[in-house]
């Protein structure tokens, strides 16, 4: 595993390493590693990393926050780590204290919005919501308010995501919101998909590196022809090609969470960021997948095998909080509207 | 795990921003001035002597090197922004950016007191300029199969054979060159290759241009023929080039250059789509914008990494294939985007014409500075596979 930069990431990835073994995981059919597991990301504040003391939080960095993600990643295991801290993070911008428990946000979806009513209820569909079954409460913007929200309080309809997990569309007619309060500038919709895209790339970065890993490692272990089949040339370009993914994600996704680490307001600069690192490290899941999954040949290929748990969620993290296409569309209008003497310094910014 | 791939967010620092502002100035000067035009990457005068002077002059050559050799102790990432902004503008770089890149710190580690004194100055004037000779026509990608000899001879070697595909040979100064001092031993078929400073104007070196398909000429045969080499001139350790040559690899492979070739194509293509594109042209340039923000990320990261001291061989590596790789599909990809563009475009004719140019020059990229399949493999070794 990748040596961590700070004791909260390391807190994580022991907390991962001791309770998520990805063998004991996959034997165990009833998931009744869940709630303990759950329990100790909570206890030790990793949950509510990005909520303030007086929120409630453990006021863990942005930039400690962004590396509980990483390991998240590299665990790629599901519960719902990244959505709790996104949600602590949208409450605590409108300074509301974050409850205890499973959370997750809202929209998701770059085509959903929600609506307040004049009454102060909030109404309105949002589809992809990650893990909606089982969060206590949603967190979401509604025009220019965040509001929380308790989840009994909405219809949910189930689904899955591509890795099978919750990923399901919740219905608020009229919901009254347990706690509301109007959005600082600069946080909206858009700001709370640029921070998922975000927090889904680190996630992806994080499962490529583990992809790497675990291929690398049974390429050295695998015989084919009499030789161990890390030998042949031709997996060695594969794998080579890998490295190039996982870095150009790593890179990207590092890169964006350190320039969101300082605060900045959200400009050009650091929606390129943002959304390169989401363009980038979807691009890199698809190829990067199909690398790991050649290498493991058939074994790869079985629910048995742990392979699957970091491929299929990293490929189905690109939907989350805008796909890859979507950001494009939307860093391409930005690029062609600055105009083409424009696009260098934009890329030299930093 | 085997090989744990670090990128860190290094971030340029305030000196470099305000160096980018001056090299901008510089350049829009020299643009304004007509030594050469930004939206032409075919440049008849890529070896611009002038220029090459005018840039030694405001002290962007040789930035990293001592004082005492003229340099002027800047750091790696101050460097890297010169060379971006140099690139970005097709400025004709030609003349000087071997020697400012890599022949000036062979030197500095290899080369006697002496001859630091006389060449490391004339490099950071901008006043000399510098060729590679590791290439032969049997040995490319397989350096150590190189065969062209220096044989020891009374106060120096004399050199007998050729080498190929050597960049700026017909405008150096001089070349730095491996040559053959004795056979490959049994245990090690590296050793035996040994590198030398050769001046160009040595009695017994001839120069043969090679045209290439771009209808440009930039490499060239260069044969020798009893060619005398003083021994002061020997660089490093005799037989031991195999350990030098690789070393100085690092720099070669990670910066701007290797993934800026074609970039002017991507401006074009902006230029020509115009503030409003239409939905398929937004994501093409969008997705396109997203992997250089990305190569340059990593690039500026390992060039954070040269600064510290480090040595991120594997990273430099992957920067170079990845940068490479993309720089050769994207005049691909802008041609692909292209295809619906109004006609009318006022830089319809430009863009044509700059991507027939780039997509000529495209199948080299992925050659020069060592293959695509030689990278892999030496990411391959650092992944701990071989
Ligand atoms: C524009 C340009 C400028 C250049 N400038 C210089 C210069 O200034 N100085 C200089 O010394 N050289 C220069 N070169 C030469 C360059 O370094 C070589 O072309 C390169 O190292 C490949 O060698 P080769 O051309 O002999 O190809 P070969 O080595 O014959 O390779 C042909 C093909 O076989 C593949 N191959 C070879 N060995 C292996 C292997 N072990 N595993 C898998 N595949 C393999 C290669 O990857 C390639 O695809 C330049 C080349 C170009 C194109």
């Amino acid at each position: 595993m990748t040596e961590t930069d700070n004791i909260v990431a390391e807190t994580a990835e022991r907390i991962f390493a001791d309770l998520a073994d990805a063998q004991t995981i996959n034997h165990d059919k009833q998931g009744s590693w869940k709630a303990p597991l759950w329990q100790a990301l909570a206890e030790n504040g990793l949950a509510l990393s990005w909520v303030p003391e007086d929120c409630d939080g453990s006021g863990t960095s942005m930039a400690e926050g962004f590396s509980v993600l990483s390991v998240a990643g590299r665990a790629g295991v599901s519960v719902p780590l990244a959505e709790t801290m996104l949600a602590g993070w949208l409450l605590a911008q409108g300074k509301i204290k974050s409850p205890a428990g499973m959370m997750t946000v809202a929209p998701a979806n770059t085509r959903d919005r929600l609506t307040l009513n004049g009454d102060g209820t909030i109404s309105g569909r949002a589809r992809g919501i990650p893990f909606a079954r089982e969060a206590k409460h949603i967190a979401v913007v509604a025009g220019s308010s965040i509001a929380l929200i308790d989840a009994s309080a909405c219809k949910i309809d189930a689904g899955l995501s591509l890795a099978g997990d919750h990923s399901d569309t919740v219905h608020l007619d009229k919901v009254k919101p347990t706690a509301i309060a109007k959005a600082p500038a600069g946080i909206d919709e858009k700001a709370l998909l640029l921070m998922g895209a975000l927090a889904r790339s680190l996630q992806i970065a994080g499962a490529l590196e583990t992809m790497l890993s675990i291929s690398v490692q049974y390429s050295g272990e695998r015989v084919a022809f009499e030789k161990k089949i890390s030998k042949f040339q031709a997996v060695q370009h594969n794998l080579a090609k890998l490295a190039g993914e996982t870095s150009a994600a790593l890179a990207a996704a590092s890169s964006a969470a350190d320039a969101f680490s300082h605060g900045a307001p959200i400009d050009d600069a650091l929606f390129l960021e943002a959304a390169a690192a989401k363009i980038r490290c979807s691009e890199a899941a698809e190829k990067g997948a199909a690398i790991a999954h050649q290498v493991h040949g058939a074994i790869g290929f079985t629910q048995e095998h742990i392979l699957h748990r970091y491929t299929l969620r990293a490929l189905a993290w690109r939907d989350d909080f805008g796909s890859e296409s979507y950001w494009a569309v939307e860093l391409g209008k930005l690029v062609a509207n600055l105009g083409a003497d424009e696009l260098w310094p934009l890329v030299a910014s930093r | 795990m085997t090989a744990a791939l670090r990128f860190d967010p290094i971030r340029l620092p305030p000196e470099c921003e305000q160096l980018r502002k001056e090299v901008r100035a510089f350049l829009a000067d020299e643009i304004a001035a007509g030594t050469f035009d930004p939206h032409r990457p075919v440049q008849e005068d890529a070896d611009n002597r002038e220029f090459s002077r005018r840039v030694g002059e405001k002290g962007w050559l040789g930035m990293t090197w001592p004082k005492k050799y003229g340099g002027h102790e800047r750091s790696f990432l101050e460097r890297y922004v010169v060379t971006e902004e140099m690139r970005v503008a097709n400025a004709p770089v030609r003349r000087f950016f071997v020697a400012d890149r890599q022949s000036g710190p062979v030197l500095l580690k290899y080369a006697p007191e002496h001859i630091k004194m006389d060449i490391l100055p004339r490099i950071c004037r901008g006043e000399i300029c510098f060729s590679i000779g590791m290439s032969e026509p049997n040995s490319g990608s397989d350096l150590f199969a190189a065969k062209t000899k220096a044989t020891k001879t009374d106060g120096g070697f004399l050199i007998n054979g050729s080498k190929i595909w050597t960049t700026s040979a017909h405008i150096a100064d001089y070349m730095i060159a491996i040559f053959r001092t004795s056979p490959p031993t049994k245990e090690n078929r590296r050793h035996g290759l040994t590198q030398f400073l050769v001046n160009m104007k040595t009695p017994g070196i001839k120069v043969n241009p090679i045209d290439q398909i771009t209808g440009q000429q930039e490499f060239n045969e260069v044969v020798f023929t009893d060619a005398f080499i003083p021994d002061d001139h020997m660089l490093g350790e005799i037989d031991g080039a195999w350990k030098q040559a690789t070393s100085e690899l690092a720099y070669e492979r990670s910066g701007p250059e290797r993934f800026l070739e074609t970039y002017y194509t991507l401006t074009e293509l902006v230029r020509a789509v115009g503030p409003e594109p239409d939905t398929r042209s937004a994501e093409g340039i969008g997705r396109l914008v997203a992997q250089l923000h990305t190569m340059r990320r990593m690039s500026v990261s390992v060039a954070g990494m040269l600064q510290a001291g480090k040595e991120p061989v594997v990273e430099a590596s992957i920067v170079k294939d990845i940068g490479t790789v993309w720089e050769q599909q994207l005049p691909h990809r802008v041609r692909e985007l292209a295809a619906f563009v109004d006609d009318n475009a006022s830089n319809h004719a430009t863009l044509d014409e700059m991507l027939d140019f780039a997509i000529k020059t495209a199948p080299k990229l992925t050659i020069q500075g060592g293959t695509t399949e030689v990278l892999r493999g030496i990411i391959a070794r650092g992944l701990g596979l071989r």
